[in-house]
């Protein structure tokens, strides 16, 4: 066991499937000798050589073709989109090419590529560093959508991530790469793809969240606690596939539920989830499903970031709203 | 006054000297450039005169069809025989292809069977579900996405250390104008990759004629900004056509990096058969130009001066390839119906909640 932070939760996973897998190849914008704008890719360069860590051209749409080759050529691309807001000069290779190529092919080609790219806010970064774009991966077939809250699941959910033989887009929430630690196993493992967790037990009402948010929740369910609300957080990992079973057996206990997410009230996944429970759920539930969200606008100025980022006292407000109900 | 720091126009004219177009037959079969002529021997000749005849019977025959509604999507190809099937004569069987949607010919040159060609065109999986061993990816419509992927390939071959394999990949003249198209291109260069690219350009992308995609002079000279070699060479000419494919496979193969060719073509139909009318946006002059250009016309009259051509032969030709066509479009009528369970089945090695649900729902459906 080593405490980690996130990034290093994440560098220790590429390192090891770089180790035990020699297909395994990682490329983007400065992710060689620099060691990724972040530092995911420390010391893998220095490690591997340049031919399995490799400096690219600067264009996302050139990184997300030359993922697809290597895949056709058996390789086990890792390539890293700088920031997620450039996702929409690689749309086509990942949602109109890589995700549909097992369906295309009749099964007959897989592209086992893993996309990762940094988002989130909180950090104060420049325009389109930090948007919340999961929901448009989310609504792609074909696609993986993982992203992890804490440094346990980041290890563990990257190595299955470049284990699936389809490709995975992994998101890695700024404000999570160094903001806390977690005993890491220093051994590999891996923490399947598709499957939910209970982040915290509660028995008044389920609050569902994913990435940064989820600390939110927990500091919530504490907040909670302190008025008699035991607050159930489920942390959904993967954004697509959904794991409703994990959502729907807590509401049946619950009878409440809140949806929370970073991404703006139209955005995001949270709208498709609440849809489900009602499909699913909806005699369970004792109230309307609270949903806290951004605002419909687009992402802020740096200045307003905090009044516009949804946050634990959000969501305290859209749990006693519910339970009240 | 202070003299200009840059001569402008100097330095546009010396870009175009750069580019000068390769030709080894004139229209009418005369040879203009026997320095530059490959080494093909009587055997080879014949057979890329072959090839380019059941290409052209091979298009009469998909137009037919698709107006009988048996062919769906179809991109017609005459005209470009050179241009498709001389470039594709200097490729090897372990090599990689990139094909665009009009690239039908060449594909099935590298390997496709035309029954799963024509299930390509009528929009059937099993188009697309290629053996092992056929070195290509299905026709891509996302036009410039195939230069990028072929650039990765080629990455790849070069990372695994494959030695005499090199991808190739083609796009049309409006293509030159997509970001992946430079993209592809360039990285290709970066990594000093083992691919041709190729850049037909038959004047039209669509109704768009080639002087509104760039007030570039040639597309050959796109070369120029990835640091690669650019050729422009008469698209009509399979000799000249070969030639410069067969160094440009060499070139690549030897671990020199990547080579652009732009074919000078002319494709003497429609755009595609999704009903477009090039007599709207084309003058009858250009058709007339162009037919005198005809790439069978000019090999035929070539090789029946050698003594290795005759019309008999070519008679016989096609009509074997009509009939081999005939059969091909019915073995494709016994393709299986499919069944969306299968595409469920076919969309993760390993799926989520929401496929595993509807692979129940939909079989269910399906079984009765």
């Amino acid at each position: 066991m080593a405490n980690l932070t996130m990034i290093q939760a994440i560098t220790e996973s590429l390192d090891q499937e770089m180790a035990r897998d020699e297909k395994v190849l990682i490329f983007g914008e400065d992710v060689g000798k620099n060691g990724g704008v972040f530092r995911a890719t420390q010391g893998l360069f220095d490690k591997y050589g340049e031919n399995r860590v490799n400096d690219t051209p600067l264009a996302e749409s050139g990184i997300g073709g030359m993922a697809f080759g290597l895949a056709v050529q058996g390789f086990r691309p890792v390539m890293e989109i700088q920031f997620f807001g450039f996702v929409f000069e690689v749309m086509d290779s990942i949602v109109g090419q890589m995700a549909r190529t097992r369906y295309r092919t009749g099964g007959k080609l897989n592209l086992p590529a893993v996309i990762r790219s940094p988002f989130g806010g909180g950090v104060h970064t420049p325009e389109m560093h930090a948007d919340s774009l999961e929901g448009l991966m989310a609504q792609s077939p074909g696609l993986k959508v993982v992203i992890p809250s804490n440094p346990y699941d980041a290890k563990g959910l990257l190595t299955s991530a470049i284990r699936d033989e389809d490709p995975v887009v992994f998101l890695e929430h700024m404000k999570l790469y160094r903001s806390f630690r977690d005993e890491v196993p220093e051994e590999q493992y891996t923490v399947p793809l598709g499957k939910a967790a209970v982040a915290k037990e509660g028995s008044d009402i389920t609050i569902v969240a994913y990435g940064y948010m989820v600390r939110e929740a927990l500091k919530a369910a504490e907040q909670l606690e302190k008025d008699n609300v035991s607050a159930e957080v489920i942390d959904l990992r993967t954004v697509s596939p959904i794991d409703y079973e994990t959502i729907v057996k807590s509401v049946e206990k619950t009878g409440h539920m809140v949806m929370v997410q970073e991404a703006q009230r139209q955005a995001g996944v949270g709208n498709v989830v609440i849809s489900e429970v009602s499909q699913r759920a909806i005699l369970s539930l004792e109230a309307p499903v609270g949903f806290v969200s951004a605002p419909d606008t687009v992402y802020p100025f740096g200045q307003i970031e905090n009044t516009w980022l949804p946050n634990a006292k959000d969501i305290t407000a859209a749990a006693k709203k519910a339970v009240e109900f | 006054m202070a003299k200009q720091p840059v001569d402008y126009e100097a330095l546009l004219s010396s870009i175009e000297a750069s580019f000068p177009m390769v030709q080894i037959l004139d229209k009418d079969g005369n040879v203009v450039n026997k320095d530059i002529m490959p080494d093909l021997s009587d055997d080879e000749l014949v057979e890329l005169m072959t090839r380019m005849v059941w290409s052209r019977v091979l298009h009469e025959r998909s137009m037919a069809l698709a107006r009988q509604g048996r062919l769906g999507f179809y991109a017609p190809t005459m005209g470009q025989e050179a241009s498709q099937l001389a470039s594709h004569f200097a490729f090897k069987k372990q090599d990689w292809l990139y094909p665009g949607y009009r690239d039908i010919p060449q594909l099935i040159q590298h390997g496709l069977s035309v029954p799963k060609a024509f299930l390509w065109s009528r929009g059937h999986v099993e188009g697309n579900n290629y053996p092992e061993d056929l070195h290509a990816m299905a026709p891509q419509i996302i036009i410039g996405a195939q230069y990028i992927q072929a650039m990765g390939n080629a990455v790849g071959q070069k990372f695994a250390g494959k030695e005499d394999e090199v991808t190739f990949t083609y796009t049309g003249d409006g293509g030159s104008s997509q970001g992946d198209v430079y993209e592809g291109m360039n990285f290709a260069g970066r990594y000093k990759a083992p691919i041709v690219f190729y850049i037909q350009n038959n004047g039209y992308a669509i109704s768009t004629p080639r002087h509104k995609q760039s007030a570039a002079n040639t597309l050959a000279q796109k070369a120029a900004a990835a640091g690669i070699p650019g050729v422009q060479v008469d698209g009509m000419d399979p000799l000249a056509v070969y030639a410069v494919s067969k160094q440009a496979r060499e070139w690549a193969a030897a671990g020199n990096g990547p080579v652009l060719i732009e074919t000078i073509t002319s494709r003497f139909g429609p755009h595609s058969t999704s009903g477009d009318d090039p007599t709207r946006y084309r003058e009858q002059e250009s058709f007339d130009y162009w037919a005198q250009r005809d790439p069978l016309v000019r090999f035929r009259n070539y090789l029946k001066e050698k003594g290795l051509w005759n019309d008999e032969k070519e008679e016989e030709l096609i009509e074997k390839t009509k009939e081999e066509i005939k059969q091909a479009a019915k073995e494709a009528d016994q393709a299986p119906k499919m069944k969306v369970s299968e595409f469920l089945k076919n969309m993760h090695g390993e799926p989520g909640q929401n496929i595993i649900e509807q692979i129940e729902k939909y079989e269910a459906k399906e079984s009765k």
